[in-house]
């Protein structure tokens, strides 16, 4: 197992960041862990780094336990911090050059695992880090976490406040670095970026809701979702509240994602209960489940 | 070796682009250094003062004759009446007056004695004592010459002879004061913000996910400011001897070794620091409040330790600064060589290992 956890728990003071949590990350896989802020994936990331001791449970990456053989696991894992944390008066090519040296390696040696991510941060090689764009400098801290060809890779939450061009290009890296062999545990609150990983795990409040595959967690979902459309949004909430059949109803983009309590619901039945309401362009198509649907539903 | 460098390399970068602690390091030692020097005196240079002289005879012209002669004092004014004595002193300028009796050569052949009254401006506590002192000085001088050829059968006359520092200059004093709390402040003060910094900006948990120990950190950010630290020493020297004329009596050699001494052990003040706080606010106030109020009170700098209250006294032995400035005083006034000044600087090398080892203990190698 290139990571595994085993009942981990932790505490501040009084409130549980962590209450027994448990999985396993197979070498290699692209592995990301789905939830809200405050749901405690920061706190799962420190401890797999030993950057924090669990106050419960055992915890081992590629093989080292975190609170024993933490050396050996600081040698050997590549970090990105949730806050960008590189020194912003160093230029791009200080930084790079900073963080080879102190992991005992150069940018020559290892250039070609950053090679294709560095050629689009190059052109700046000689600006100061804190003057790059979101996006750029999330793509330096990839690179000055990779500088090292770690085995393990540890994201936090890489793609925040970066535009959503470059959020597409930073896992298509991902997805490349996977390729060459190494694991990757990454951390999002975005839910359309959960389908892009190999296993994910949706984290509320310091539980673990589910682990599977993508493809699998949305399968599961118990009910028939409706795309509900109409001119008025704001109106159509307030009426699709006031159906007295209405299971979940979440806005989604252009539409609203509605379920019925019912099994054998009838659209025709609600696109009548809408119109005499006084709604008008109303739109009802059966739609897929998407993990959004999914954590909502486990979230209850 | 390399990881070292590096890290070295990438610490004067962010000195070197950061403007305000590059001036915080270079433009205070010798604004310090000028400030107290030339602003910041105990001596009297041509105080104003003013006469009223009910007499004016021979000896009473004799004297201000001779009052005025000397640097110390200016005759601002000639007062004509006792009311003019309050009023001058409110308008400020006139520090001083002094009063003449009446009659007073002739009190002073005929009883042997005349009254001089000296009214001296105290709101200044310090200046006014210099002042009277200065002008009993002139008087008992006057006398001295007059009586040469009487005899009076009994006298001590006290020889006073001030070594070290014959003209009583008090850069003399200022210098090693001045140099330790420069020392003290640019190492512990610059080394615990850099090292706080890096809390801050959340580099610390990239630095501590790394193959680096805890120690080569602390090396790595302490170098640069002993090298800092050893060019503005020498920066302090230089301008204590060309601008202000100070004397080393002692070896520069000597000297020089003692200071890289003091400045290991504010280095390790600081990292002690900050080991405790989490920010770079806390370090800095924890480093004025803490380091600069006991060097500039309780090191003898300023106020003589052995004038203190016996708590006091006993307090001061833990300030490191205290024991530097005796070292510097040693060696630059007094000329003494390390067979004098072995006890301080033993102290001085047992407080750095005891900071540096307590620092190490304290220091975190997680983030809680």
């Amino acid at each position: 197992m290139s990571i595994n956890l085993e009942h981990i728990s932790k505490s501040y003071g009084k409130i549980e960041a962590l209450k027994d949590i448990s999985f396993k990350v197979h070498p290699g896989e692209l592995f990301g862990l789905i939830g809200p802020d405050g749901a405690g994936k920061t706190t799962l990331f420190r401890i797999l780094t030993t950057l924090l001791i669990a106050d419960e449970g055992k915890a081992n990456v590629t093989g080292f336990d975190v609170v024993k053989d933490y050396k050996n696991i600081r040698k050997s894992v590549g970090y990105m911090p949730g806050k960008f944390s590189l020194y912003q008066d160093l230029t791009v090519e200080e930084n790079l050059t900073f963080f080879a040296t102190i992991f005992g390696t150069t940018i020559e040696e290892n250039y070609e695992l950053i090679k294709e991510i560095y050629v689009q941060i190059e052109p700046f090689k000689k600006r100061r880090a804190g003057k790059l764009s979101g996006g750029m400098k999330q793509k330096l801290a990839l690179c000055c976490a990779l500088i090292h060809k770690p085995k393990v890779l540890f994201l936090d939450e890489p793609t925040t406040g970066v535009d959503p061009v470059s959020r597409k290009e930073f896992w298509e890296m991902l997805k490349r670095l996977q390729q060459k062999g190494i694991t990757i545990l990454v951390s999002t609150p975005y839910m359309d970026e959960a389908a892009l990983c190999d296993r994910i795990a949706l984290i509320q409040g310091g539980e673990i809701l589910e682990i599977d595959t993508p493809i699998n967690i949305v399968k599961h979902y118990p009910k028939a979702i409706y795309n509900i459309g109409s001119k008025d949004m704001y109106e159509l909430l307030q009426k699709l509240k006031g159906f007295e059949n209405t299971y979940t109803m979440y806005p989604f983009g252009e539409f609203v994602h509605y379920t019925d309590k019912r099994d054998d619901f009838n659209p025709n039945e609600l696109q009548q209960y809408l119109e005499e309401n006084g709604l008008k362009e109303i739109t009802i198509e059966k739609t897929k489940a998407t993990i959004e649907d999914t954590f909502m539903e486990l979230a209850k | 070796m390399k990881r070292f460098i590096g890290f070295v390399k990438k610490e004067f970068y962010h000195i070197f682009r950061d403007k305000r602690s590059l001036f915080i390091l270079f433009g205070m030692p010798i604004a310090q250094i000028l400030l107290f020097g030339f602003a910041i005196t105990n001596e009297i240079n041509n105080v104003d003062i003013a006469i009223l002289d009910h007499s004016k005879d021979v000896t009473t012209q004799e004297i201000i004759h001779k009052i005025s002669a000397s640097n110390y004092f200016s005759i601002h004014q000639f007062l004509e009446k006792e009311s003019d004595i309050e009023s001058v002193f409110k308008k400020g300028k006139v520090k001083a007056v002094l009063n003449f009796e009446k009659d007073f050569s002739k009190n002073l052949i005929k009883e042997n004695h005349s009254t001089i009254q000296v009214i001296t401006d105290a709101t200044d506590p310090n200046t006014a004592n210099t002042i009277s002192n200065y002008v009993n000085a002139i008087l008992q001088s006057y006398l001295k010459e007059q009586n040469k050829n009487s005899k009076t059968p009994y006298q001590i006359i006290p020889q006073t002879h001030m070594v070290y520092n014959p003209e009583l200059k008090s850069v003399y004093m200022f210098v090693p004061g001045v140099m330790t709390i420069i020392l003290m402040l640019v190492s512990a003060m610059m080394t615990s913000i850099s090292i706080t910094r890096e809390k801050e900006l959340g580099t610390m948990e990239i630095l501590l996910v790394s193959p680096l120990k805890p120690f080569q950190v602390i090396i790595g950010k302490v170098f640069p400011y002993i090298f800092l630290s050893i060019i503005n020493a020498v920066i302090i020297i230089v301008l204590s001897i060309f601008i202000f004329k100070m004397p080393v009596q002692g070896s520069l050699f000597l000297l020089g070794v003692e200071s890289v001494i003091f400045i290991i052990t504010s280095l390790a003040l600081g990292i002690l620091i900050s080991t405790i706080s989490a920010t770079q606010q806390t370090a800095m106030m924890i480093s004025l409040m803490g380091l600069m109020l006991p060097v500039i009170l309780l090191s003898g700098f300023i106020f003589p330790v052995s004038s203190m209250p016996v708590p006091l006294q006993v307090i001061s032995n833990i300030i490191p600064a205290k024991w530097f400035i005796i070292i510097v005083k040693g060696i630059m006034l007094k000329g003494v060589g390390l067979q004098f000044i072995w006890k301080e600087t033993l102290i001085l090398l047992g407080m750095t290992v005891f900071f540096i080892g307590l620092s190490i203990k304290k220091y975190k190698i997680r983030l809680e």
